[in-house]
């Protein structure tokens, strides 16, 4: 069971990093041969920098649309941040000091992560707009999410699980060397749903991430006039005739 | 139009029960293999539509970073969905940005995705069928391209951008739309979207001359083709005769002849409506722009002043640099731009909008206006959606609601807004933007103007406002349509370079 949990665990990664480089390098390679950021936008290169940061850390143009979905997205995805952080003690050694500093409040972010997905699958099943855009593979995302939450904290809050044991695993991993996983329930769905997560990753609409940051509306400057911008196949035009 | 009734208003700010299927079928006219054959595209579907459909979007994917991202991006978190004007106003649920954008996902997903290739039921992806092509023939006739969605989306996506994408796949396996492409084959042809042709423009402009000069006593001169003039004026073709437009050309006419300012009309390039951006096709976006580029080459103007056209105005701003080197900052190696930036004079912003030139000399006084001539209006402002949302106006960016604003404070006394959701960068569309401003959409227009009727009524009723100032040809043309529909006089739209007309004080100085 350890062997095949280091499997999935190298596998998972693999996909999920060169699938997500090759994505956003696509992103990168593909031309955007017109200026069409969506205006009042910023004139100079450090405005577009604050616009996607307020984008990106307060999801600034979710909060302008529903309150309701803003409240519940961010409380999510301000979770899974912490969450996510606080899961690098299970990588390091020593653990980092602000790692360490971060934990109690990591355990209360799997709490409030809940929340937000419940929240936002309620909103996604009861809101009429809403549920006529869900697909299949939306409900099947919050599910997976809410699992991976639910059996985190099970771990922590009903039956614990020997973690010592489970960083050690880890830690070997990280040097290509297969110790013993504890053969718990929980730990085994929640890493599995983990890694499922991390290899669907660069193949749906978790690319939302990367996306944000290749989005010409949001990270174009508004400099239309005083630089001409023009794109390879754009000018080979200009050649032609 | 008398069968077309205007939707009740709603108690702001509810939003909509769904009504599937309530605009099915409900698109504009296909264009005849004559239209389509004009610009290039073919007159018919042909056989083997799918794989040159699917072989055009893979294309469009490579060539446009914002559809590439776009596609993908999309989480349907719903923030988009009540944003619509054509959703509110018909309930149609596929009117919905984020609906809309998932007729084109849920194909771009079944060609172009792993999960849609292997599983398309779970990520809601579909075959290209005949009826999905129809599908996306009615919907992405029912956008204006306004983007009012992509200010309240997270990731910015603009389903401007997926329906320009979705029209120019359209119109390459022969479903053009009839309307846009007919007109655009006019201004290639003619060099305007009516059709109207030197000599009968020039008619036209001496016309409007004398009736000037019956109302003021004043030479004001409407000049045309005269080469060696500082400024270009690009108008919509609107300007010239429909009503209320022509009275903003007049506002135009006066502040120019005010300052002496050196002016001139083009009859080659005597149109700023650009419909090559509605229907997403590059080349003809383009080829349209190049005529002034041309157009400004041949009579050695100094500066190029476009006037009210929302649409315009976006491509002039944000586009005419890229296509056509009108504008500033080209590289010392770029012959092609050169050739034009070095003629032009760039203590000026190349290209000036007409209310940045009018704002300007305000605050230079070099205008003196009469305020009390516009004391019979109650004036609220609708920001038309291109304007507000594709480019700007002045040095700081929302110059694009200012501007406009202090010109109508300074010549008027009474300026009221509207509904702050719906002003600024969260204006309402008018209902006839993107290329949807013909008879054959006429209940899509009524509907989809009904957000900004409600909101516009709301400001008679509190404020009693009687005009509403719009910069945009589509806009007036709309409003003075549909307008009647809900009651309201048609008049009560007209333009800020008429308010401008009304007060500003010639005569010889």
């Amino acid at each position: 069971m350890s062997v095949i949990f280091a499997i999935l665990f190298y596998l998972a990664t693999l996909v999920f990093v060169v699938g997500l480089l090759s994505r956003i390098s696509l992103y990168a390679r593909t031309p955007a041969p017109l200026k069409i950021p969506t205006t009042p936008a910023p004139t100079t290169k450090t405005g577009v920098v604050f616009r996607l940061t307020r984008e990106v850390v307060f999801f600034e143009s979710l909060f302008k649309a529903n309150l309701w979905t803003w409240a519940m997205g961010w409380l999510f995805h301000a979770s899974l941040l912490l969450v996510t952080l606080r899961h690098l003690r299970y990588f390091t050694d020593p653990v980092w000091g602000w790692i360490a500093f971060i934990q109690p409040f990591g355990v209360y972010a799997g709490i409030t992560m809940l929340l937000g997905l419940c929240g936002l699958w309620v909103r996604r099943l009861f809101v009429e707009r809403i549920r006529y855009i869900s697909t299949p593979s939306d409900h099947l995302w919050l599910v997976l999410l809410i699992i991976i939450a639910i059996s985190g904290l099970m771990m922590q809050f009903v039956s614990h699980t020997d973690v010592v044991a489970v960083k050690s695993y880890f830690l070997g991993l990280l040097h290509f060397s297969i110790g013993t996983l504890p053969a718990d329930a929980p730990l085994m769905l929640h890493l599995f749903l983990v890694f499922a997560l991390l290899a669907l990753f660069p193949l749906s609409k978790l690319l939302h991430a990367p996306g944000v940051f290749f989005s010409p509306t949001r990270n174009q400057t508004d400099d239309c006039r005083e630089h001409r911008h023009l794109s390879a196949w754009g000018s080979k035009m200009e050649s032609e005739n | 139009m008398a069968d077309i009734t205007a939707p009740a208003y709603r108690t702001i700010p509810i939003i909509p029960a769904l009504k599937p299927g309530a605009m099915e079928g409900k698109g504009p006219f296909i264009a005849n293999e004559k239209h389509q054959e004009a610009l290039g595209f073919p007159g018919q579907v042909p056989d083997d539509w799918h794989d040159k459909a699917i072989a055009k979007m893979g294309e469009l994917l490579s060539k446009f970073r914002s559809l590439r991202v776009y596609m993908d991006a999309c989480v349907h978190c719903g923030a988009c969905s009540d944003k619509c004007h054509y959703f509110i106003g018909t309930q149609d649920p596929k009117n919905m940005p984020v609906a809309r954008q998932d007729l084109m996902r849920s194909v771009y997903r079944r060609y172009f995705t792993f999960a849609g290739k292997y599983f398309p039921k779970l990520v809601g992806a579909r075959d290209l069928t005949r009826e999905v092509l129809d599908e996306w023939y009615n919907y992405y006739h029912q956008c204006s391209e306004c983007r009012r969605c992509s200010v309240f989306c997270p990731y910015g996506i603009d389903t401007a951008e997926i329906t320009m994408a979705a029209r120019e796949v359209l119109a390459s396996v022969g479903l053009g739309q009839k309307y846009s492409n007919e007109i655009i084959a006019k201004v290639h042809k003619i060099g305007n979207n009516l059709g109207l042709p030197e000599p009968a423009l020039v008619d036209t402009l001496e016309g409007l001359e004398e009736d000037v000069k019956e109302d003021t006593g004043l030479d004001i001169k409407f000049p045309v083709d005269v080469k060696g003039a500082e400024v270009l004026l690009i108008t919509p073709s609107a300007d010239f005769f429909a009503e209320p437009h022509i009275d903003g050309l007049i506002g135009y006419a006066k502040v120019f002849h005010a300052t002496g300012t050196s002016w001139t009309l083009s009859s080659m390039a005597s149109e700023g409506a650009n419909f090559g951006m509605f229907i997403g096709n590059y080349e003809q976006l383009r080829k349209v722009a190049l005529r002034i580029r041309e157009a400004a080459l041949e009579l050695g103007v100094k500066r190029i002043i476009v006037g009210e056209c929302g649409h315009a105005w976006r491509v002039a701003y944000s586009f005419w640099n890229t296509l056509s080197g009108v504008g500033d900052g080209a590289d010392e190696t770029d012959r092609f731009a050169q050739m034009l930036q070095k003629q032009l004079d760039h203590r000026y912003k190349q290209p000036t909008h007409i209310c940045e030139f009018t704002w300007d000399l305000i605050q230079r006084d070099a205008l003196k206006f009469d305020k009390s001539k516009n004391d019979q209006h109650i004036i609220t402002m609708h920001d038309s959606c291109n304007v507000a949302r594709g480019s700007r106006m002045g040095d700081l960016p929302g110059g694009q609601f200012e501007i406009p604003r202090n010109i109508i404070k300074a010549v008027a006394n009474n300026f009221v807004e509207m509904d702050a959701n719906t002003t600024r960068e969260r204006t309402f569309c008018c209902g006839g933007g993107g290329g949807l401003l013909t008879d054959d959409l006429m209940e899509l227009r009524v509907k989809g103007a009904l957000p900004r009727m409600e909101v516009l009524n709301q400001a008679v009723e509190e404020h009693g406002v009687n005009y509403m100032a719009a910069i945009c040809a589509i806009c007036k043309t709309q409003f003075s349509k549909i307008m009647p529909v809900y009651g309201f006089d048609r008049r009560m739209v007209g333009g800020v370079h008429q308010l401008v007309s009304n007060a500003i004080i010639l005569g010889d100085k």
